[in-house]
């Protein structure tokens, strides 16, 4: 009987034996329900107003194609560069010891903690004809500034960190001796990264690259300065949320930021289903 | 020149060329889309002389973005404070139905770029939006206003202290807040002599993440803020002002300042961490 009632106890009443749980849900539901929620239902609101044939109008239209084909074409180009660039500083600022290590590793979180209109100016500045890196850029015949790659260097530095925080915990925790085995049976190095590192931190680098992937495709203070914002050019998608606000076009605005945070969202279900995997792969509920 | 440690030290030669290589690559790279624009930010900034970088501090309109800035943290991190504590002892001492999907809604602005929450607030608060009408009628200004800026910059720091502060007080459990009840403390007894001190190093530390992201938000607060001129200009506004203007060294004096609290963050982050690692 006794046993029975202890484990009958914690999905009762007795888990609410600390005080506050009124207190603490009125606020927390009240803050949610105001400076989140509210605000994005009058969003999803909007869009079921706009009705889909009128809704899928708008998303057609040159215009928005060209700035929603531009955002994701830069973006994917920012984060092949972080894919790689990130896998590179994981590795080296886990396997190896050297003198600068640690300015290296703090270097990676500059980005986040750096405003994004900061970045933004620094970069325009950087790449502009008579900038550090136009100057040598420009007379080789590479534009970056008011064009494409200008956009894609943009996100690039908003989204560093990501690959890098993501696989470097995986890679710090690897078990030693799967190297060393491979090692002794006469493995190349790239051989060993390629057959027995790289699976395993696979899962922690694809959360990593899609989660930099969705910060690339919503930039907008980094990418505004440096891109030049021409339409059906350089004009990236959220620029032309605002620009159909200030227009007073509420319906085109609503419908692209719509369509935007669809993509951010599915994204966000697409990295949770890999934490999930790669959780239950390394034996964690 | 020990390095018996690393995998990699008492291997072939091939394997050492490979690792300079690497570790090469990855200065040049850090050093080129890192290093380099950062501290090209001062040296733009000061490259007029320090009285002219003086000057362009104190030009009214930067002045007056610094101070809305200012006042726009000073109101959200408070709140965050409160409202990220509140949410932590919520989900983490009491279980009810729905507490996955409430975290989930607290961490959705960290998925959602800050233009679409801009968007959302403008198609709430907008004369045409879901309550405009009303509030244009009680004569209630939310946006191009200071509201709607801190609105909008409570929306994009909403999660960081929950974030921070949860993990550790889900891995902490409640046996030292219950053996408190037992002896007779009150809820806020509770509060501040058990828990507050279990946790204050990760509330600093997500309160300081916030603060950072409210003093540097750009795509929500141009949004929503008109960028009116000394008016509802914070400090990221009126850099892309300055940048319109052609002001160029004007604009990195301004980006300047936020870079400097950037850095700030950056160190009192590596302090912390150490901190927090140890309350774990």
């Amino acid at each position: 009987m006794t046993t029975l009632a202890i484990t009958a106890a914690p999905s009762g009443r007795t888990k609410r034996v600390l005080p506050g749980f009124g207190l603490t849900m009125g606020l927390t539901l009240t803050y949610v329900g105001i400076v989140i929620l509210l605000p994005v239902i009058a969003l999803m609101l909007k869009g079921a107003e706009i009705g889909p044939a009128r809704f899928w109008e708008i998303i057609t239209a040159p215009r928005a194609m060209a700035a929603l084909r531009l955002t994701v074409t830069a973006a994917v180009i920012a984060t092949i560069f972080n894919a790689l660039y990130g896998l590179l500083m994981a590795w080296v600022l886990v396997r190896y010891r050297f003198p600068g290590r640690r300015i290296l590793d703090a270097m990676m979180d500059i980005p986040f903690a750096l405003p994004t209109a900061v970045a933004g100016l620094s970069l325009t500045a950087l790449f502009s004809a008579n900038g550090w890196y136009g100057q040598l850029l420009e007379p080789a015949g590479i534009k970056v500034v008011y064009t494409i790659w200008g956009v894609a260097i943009a996100m690039c530095f908003t989204s560093i960190p990501f690959v890098v925080r993501t696989v470097q915990p995986i890679l710090e925790d690897l078990d030693p001796q799967l190297e060393e085995a491979a090692r002794s049976l006469g493995a190349t190095p790239f051989t060993i990264f390629r057959k027995v590192v790289f699976p395993q931190i696979l899962p922690a680098f694809l959360i990593g690259t899609t989660i930099a992937f969705a910060r690339s495709l919503g930039e907008f203070g980094a990418v505004i300065f440096i891109a030049g914002n021409l339409p059906m050019k350089t004009e990236i998608a959220s620029l032309l949320a605002v620009i159909r606000l200030e227009e007073y076009d509420y319906n085109g605005a609503a419908a692209i930021a719509l369509t935007l945070m669809l993509i951010a969202l599915i994204l966000l279900a697409l990295s949770n289903g890999l934490q999930w995997q790669m959780n239950r792969r390394r034996g964690q509920p | 020149m020990r390095a018996a440690s690393t995998p990699g030290a008492l291997a072939p030669r091939e394997d050492r060329t490979a690792q300079y290589v690497l570790i090469g690559l990855a200065f040049l790279g850090t050093a080129f889309i890192v290093a380099v624009p950062l501290a090209y930010i001062f040296w733009r900034a000061l490259s007029d002389g320090v009285a002219a970088f003086a000057a362009n501090i104190i030009a009214p309109d930067t002045l007056h973005a610094i101070w809305l800035t200012s006042v726009v943290a000073l109101i959200t991190v408070p709140v965050n404070i409160v409202i990220g504590l509140s949410a932590a002892w919520l989900i983490a001492r009491f279980t009810f139905p729905g507490r996955k999907l409430l975290l989930t809604i607290i961490e959705l602005p960290f998925s959602i770029s800050p233009i679409i929450a801009g968007v959302c607030y403008l198609l709430l608060y907008g004369r045409q939006g879901l309550l405009g009408p009303t509030l244009g009628a009680a004569d209630i200004q939310i946006l191009f206003a200071l509201p709607g800026i801190v609105l909008v910059t409570l929306f994009v720091t909403a999660p960081f202290v929950t974030r921070e502060v949860l993990p550790l007080m889900q891995a902490q459990g409640s046996e030292q807040e219950q053996a408190a009840l037992t002896l007779g403390a009150t809820g806020f007894q509770i509060f501040r002599l058990v828990t507050l001190p279990n946790i204050r190093w990760a509330l600093l530390y997500g309160a300081v993440l916030a603060t950072a992201r409210a003093v540097g938000e750009f795509g929500a607060v141009s949004v929503v803020s008109g960028s009116i001129r000394g008016q509802t200009n914070t400090l990221p506004l009126q850099i892309e002002l300055l940048f319109n203007d052609l002001n160029i060294v004007g604009a990195f004096a301004a980006a300047s300042t936020l870079t400097l609290i950037a850095l700030i963050v950056l160190i009192v982050k590596t302090v912390i961490e150490g901190r927090v690692g140890r309350e774990e």
